[in-house]
């Protein structure tokens, strides 16, 4: 008999991030085979489920960042305290880090879209090496909306990093504008061995490939994440496809030259 | 093999079956119609032959069999998950070739789209379908055009003319039941041709989404999701989980069927959704059957039963819909 993959399994919650009102890290038990990309199910029973991207992988522990905008998320929230939560997964595919290395790797995230593409700049930090170069845009709408503050103090000192917001007030001496703004100013050596990777709300990412492919970029040397619905993330409930694709098995990380036939 | 029996030789059958099998087929549910004193046929479990209506379509497929409306995955309560016990007697499923070409589709998704589905599989895997003919096609019924009116897949084929059952048997469990019975030559009856013919676009293309033809449904369509529900080949579900009253910690999650013409269908946690236009539901809906499905497969998806098309409050035509299909590729190729 094929195994039941509906029944979630209990992972106990070993630290919790908090980055801002909304949005907490929870850092969980989890042993087993697990990549930048890949999402879990976090299976409340009596409230639901939510598709959550792996945020990060250590050893043991897989993170999970989570935005409190639903009511899966909410009672997250409320109830977690010092305790477990269901989850099942992990689903979905991966960053392939084979797709990225020596080459110049231009990372755009968008909110909580830094979340899936966290373990490549992990990974890209800790191993600057096996990069050409490495950038990273990230952008958020306000600094009070900033995540992952204490992982940006490290990548700061191992890759090229651009921290903007959308809106500030005037004394804030960081960067204000889009994400968009920085793509034009940034040095690329050789424009075909650069290898992009955009996440974040829809009109962000399609605002941000635009910009690449206005400077020449290819399209397959861009990659995207979605996030759409998802009931069972194992292709059976239908709500993430997209003509003959289901963005939680062929999903949720596309390369541009497939992802942009992607039309709801 | 082939056999003729009579109603006593069948229903003694059927009686000797239920030790082990609920049979479902088209039965009639008197008074259950839409309308005031009008019946409903539908699939419902039948004890003996008289049970079974042959003459009508059903409104609803055998999907439910398969695929529950509303299907308990597990209860829990507190920390401990229990899984929600397998049917204990397996099924028998009457239905017609169309339908057993829809089985395949739910296969497709169930066991082949990624892993296999558990509790589809433990159904599925027991399951006997039995073949009812068609002498003469029904309203709406399009399977001529879809490839999908005949069929050799079937367990047992079956027919009653008057007293007489007809039977052409295949599988070797239901063999064993008729091995004292004279062999006969018996054929199922297939339709050759429907009232209704569609014709897919060779050259259709996601093209075709910019086409002005989705607007006419954008305000006829009323999201009510029955041509979804009556499809036999229709399979999406929503998780839903729900609690007792008097224990809140106790509860069961269940998946029930879900519509992608029903609002909601694709919204997400902080209310982002997509197609909101009724008219662009149709376009998904419509593309899925006769044109991403076949991409990913090699065949469409549609098997051309017409229960979209008898059901729809709003009298909208699916094979109506995919006859536009041609004019709908002609116009965005004159764009272009």
């Amino acid at each position: 008999m094929s195994k039941n993959e509906y029944i979630p399994f209990l992972s106990e919650i070993k630290e919790v991030i908090k980055h801002t009102e909304i949005e907490y890290t929870f850092r969980m038990e989890f042993e087993g085979d697990v990549k930048p990309g890949q999402f879990f199910e976090v299976s409340l029973p009596k409230f639901g489920e939510a598709p959550i991207s792996v945020s990060g992988i250590g050893e043991g522990t897989v993170d999970l960042t989570i935005r409190r905008v639903g009511l899966v998320t909410n009672e997250i929230f409320n109830n977690y305290v010092g305790d477990k939560l269901f989850l099942r997964g992990p689903y979905g595919n991966r960053f392939e880090i084979e797709n990225y290395k020596n080459k110049e790797v231009i990372v755009v995230a968008g909110g909580t879209g830094l979340s899936p593409v966290k373990g490549i700049v992990d990974y890209f930090s800790n191993n600057s090496s096996e990069a050409k170069a490495f950038t990273l845009i990230a952008g958020f709408k306000s600094p009070n909306d900033v995540l992952f503050k204490d992982d940006i103090k490290m990548w700061e000192n191992n890759i090229n990093l651009i921290l903007t917001v959308d809106n500030a007030e005037d004394r804030y001496e960081g960067n204000v504008g889009m994400v968009t703004k920085y793509i034009p100013e940034l040095s690329i050596k050789d424009i075909n061995n650069v290898a992009v990777i955009v996440v974040g709300p829809p009109i962000m990412m399609k605002f941000t490939v635009a910009e690449f492919l206005k400077l020449g970029i290819e399209e397959n040397n861009i990659w995207i994440s979605q996030e759409r619905k998802m009931c069972c993330g194992i292709g059976k409930c239908g709500h993430c496809k997209i003509d003959d694709t289901y963005i939680c098995l062929d999903g949720p990380v596309f390369n541009y030259s497939k992802g942009k036939f992607l039309v709801d | 093999m082939g056999y003729k029996l009579d109603k006593t030789d069948i229903n003694n059958i059927f009686k000797d079956l239920s030790k082990e099998y609920l049979i479902y087929a088209p039965k009639l549910f008197e008074g259950e119609g839409t309308y005031s004193d009008t019946d409903r046929v539908r699939y419902g479990e039948i004890k003996t032959i008289d049970d079974i209506v042959f003459d009508k379509k059903a409104l609803y497929s055998y999907k439910e069999v398969l695929l529950p409306i509303s299907e308990t995955l597990f209860f829990f309560t507190e920390d401990t998950i229990k899984e929600s016990d397998a049917p204990k007697k397996s099924a028998i499923i009457f239905l017609r070739s169309c339908d057993l070409h829809a089985v395949k589709r739910m296969d497709d998704i169930y066991l082949r789209n990624g892993q296999e589905d558990y509790y589809y599989k433990r159904i599925r895997e027991n399951a006997k379908f039995i073949l009812m003919g068609c002498e003469d096609s029904f309203e709406n019924c399009f399977c001529v055009s879809m490839e999908t009116n005949k069929t050799e897949e079937y367990d047992a084929y079956l027919k009653v003319n008057g007293d007489d059952v007809y039977l052409d048997v295949k599988d070797a469990e239901f063999e064993k039941l008729f091995i004292t019975n004279e062999n006969i030559d018996i054929k199922p009856d297939f339709v050759t041709s429907n009232d209704v013919s569609v014709s897919v676009p060779e050259n259709l293309s996601l093209d075709v989404m910019k086409s002005e033809m989705w607007k006419d449904y954008s305000s006829r369509c009323i999201a009510c999701g029955r041509c979804n529900f009556v499809c036999p080949t229709c399979t999406c579900f929503t998780m839903q989980d729900i609690f007792y009253t008097d224990n809140g910690k106790a509860g069961e999650r269940r998946r029930v069927w879900a519509s992608c013409h029903v609002d909601g269908f694709t919204n997400m946690a902080g209310g982002h959704s997509f197609r909101l236009d009724k008219g662009q539901r149709m376009r998904f809906k419509v593309l899925h059957k006769v044109y991403d499905y076949k991409k990913k497969w090699g065949y469409h998806m549609c098997v051309g039963c017409g229960r979209c098309d008898d059901i729809c409050p709003e009298y909208i035509s699916f094979s109506n819909c995919v006859n536009k299909l041609k004019d709908g590729m002609e116009e965005v190729e004159g764009n272009e």
